[in-house]
């Protein structure tokens, strides 16, 4: 049997939890095991070895309750604490309110800052556009200014159909 | 086609040069990108992961910057030439191990590399030779830009690029260089080192990444946080630890020259003498004794021009370079036969080392 980890070296180091109904194992190598800490079977998780720890916990309170299922992909909370990896793009709305501790422990922020395709940047400036046309027309709406407003009417309209456009491209 | 027909040889590999090289081996960046609508290659059955493959490959086989790539799918790769791959750095591990619905795209110059399906449905690098990671950056995100345009992404806002692995999640990247730090080895301070780079939130690693020791002095330093910062930020803030990192390992080196010469000197000089004239060398010793040869280059007791050799030594003597020189399946014991009689030849050309004038006499001060 191969260590999970480096998949490298013969696992020497066999560990098993049972946590609530499920049982857990974990075969490692002795270089692994020592770099991962493993010295004493005291309490860990699979999770916790390749997330850092606290991350099985903070994966468990995700799924506390009933069991959450990816809608698009059928991956569930039991195989993300088995995996330490998510089965598709929309797991991360599935499983979104769990994760949120678990990114707060490992990254910087939550927000992702940084570079943005650039059909979304696009889309996403037209977006503000919009808004901003639809304050003023707001404002020239009670102030009576009719034909100013008739002008922005129109330039939301073209703004709108821009939009459409690179949503469908 | 055969990938030896494509990959350059390891002698010119070594002959490339960037700044900071005495002590930076290379730069590397990476991005991870995966597709809006399939699942991750890790949770995808074989037919999706042979689907994802279909559409990633063609895409990425016509980026201008990949204009007569190799490219290929891990199944006709043979284990050996995977192995090659590896040892080169030129793809990870957990790649080689990878067969039926993942592939790979290689450019020419071996400066651009994208991984079809390991962990993530894409992962591009761009490669360097010194310290430059900015240039690395700048590279694939030129590749990346204009690979967005030609397959759809998953992104989200909030989150950034989606990845399998949550640690990699938002801007994907992960900015590395490789150091050869003999000077901080010899004078025990590498630890500390570690431990405070760590404090920086990047991870220190072994000469094949995650989980792997640290042959040959070398060590690999990255980013591990990939949400909540630009990447333009986390480039910069790399680049200064490693300009200080730098700094450490000469002034380790200077110091070490100063109080503790002899200890330096005997060093380099039994290294010379095991390489140059052992009859059986694993590649792990080799690895480590070449290391202390490259120090002596650096400290001018060897000629500059060995230390192209002594680096194309580093990549042939490795075991899959090695076997690739013979036909006939190697065991591990004739591996190191052949190893030290590719050694002892090679070296025999190099003059055995001597202390730069004037400090040859030089002995150990007191602690």
């Amino acid at each position: 049997m191969l260590c999970m980890i480096c998949k490298q070296n013969e696992a020497k180091v066999h560990l098993t939890q049972i946590v609530g109904d499920k049982m857990q194992k974990v075969d490692l190598c002795e270089g692994c095991a020592k770099t991962k800490g493993v010295n004493e079977p005291g309490g860990f998780s699979l999770a916790d070895l390749l997330l850092g720890l606290g991350a099985s916990q903070q994966i468990a309170q995700a799924g506390a309750g009933e069991e959450i299922r990816c809608p698009s992909c059928g991956f569930t909370q039991a195989d993300f604490k088995k995996a330490g990896r998510l089965g598709c793009a929309d797991c991360y709305t599935a499983f979104g309110e769990g994760l949120e501790n678990l990114l707060k422990s490992m990254h910087k922020g939550t927000k992702h800052i940084g570079k943005v395709p650039v059909v979304l940047r696009q889309s996403r400036d037209l977006t503000d556009l919009l808004k901003g046309l639809h304050k003023k027309l707001e404002k020239a709406i009670t102030t009576e200014d009719f034909e100013q407003a008739a002008a922005l009417r129109d330039e939301i309209k073209a703004t709108k159909a821009q939009m459409g456009q690179i949503v469908a491209s | 086609m055969n990938i030896y027909e494509f990959l350059s040889s390891p002698a010119e590999m070594a002959r490339r040069t960037g700044p900071h090289d005495r002590i930076v081996m290379s730069s590397r960046v990476r991005l991870a990108r995966n597709l809006r609508s399939l699942a991750f290659p890790g949770w995808a059955k074989k037919a999706e992961r042979v689907k994802s493959l279909e559409v990633i490959r063609p895409a990425v086989e016509s980026l201008s910057q990949l204009v007569g790539a190799f490219s290929e799918t891990m199944d006709n790769l043979p284990p050996l030439d995977k192995q090659i791959l590896v040892e080169r750095h030129l793809i990870s591990r957990e790649h080689a191990a990878k067969s039926v619905g993942s592939g790979l795209v290689l450019n020419k110059e071996e400066s651009l590399c994208v991984m079809i399906n390991e962990e993530d449905h894409m992962r591009m690098q761009a490669l360097r030779p010194g310290l430059q990671i900015r240039q690395a950056w700048m590279a694939i995100d030129q590749v990346d830009s204009e690979l967005e345009t030609r397959l759809e992404y998953a992104f989200s806002s909030e989150l950034g690029y989606l990845t399998a692995c949550p640690t990699n999640l938002g801007t994907g990247i992960r900015v590395s260089a490789m150091l050869h730090l003999p000077g901080l080895v010899l004078s025990e301070q590498i630890n500390q080192i570690i431990q405070s780079v760590n404090k920086l939130g990047l991870a220190v690693r072994g000469l094949y990444g995650e989980g792997t020791e640290a042959l040959g002095n070398v060590f690999q330093v990255s980013n591990q946080m990939t949400l909540g910062e630009a990447e333009n930020d986390i480039v910069e803030r790399l680049n200064k630890v490693l300009l200080q990192i730098i700094e450490h390992e000469e002034n380790a080196r200077a110091t070490l020259l100063e109080k503790k010469p002899k200890m330096v000197y005997n060093h380099i000089g039994r290294a010379y003498g095991i390489l140059a004239n052992a009859h059986s060398i694993s590649s792990k010793e080799t690895m480590n004794l070449l290391s202390l040869m490259r120090l002596g280059v650096d400290l001018e007791e060897f000629t500059s021009k060995d230390r192209a050799l002594i680096d194309e030594l580093f990549i042939i003597t490795q075991p899959a370079h090695l076997q690739k020189q013979f036909t006939e399946k190697l065991g591990a014991e004739e591996r190191d036969l052949l190893r030290a009689d590719m050694l002892r030849e090679r070296l025999s050309l190099v003059a055995r080392p001597t202390p730069k004038s004037g400090n040859s006499g030089a002995t150990d001060k007191p602690a």
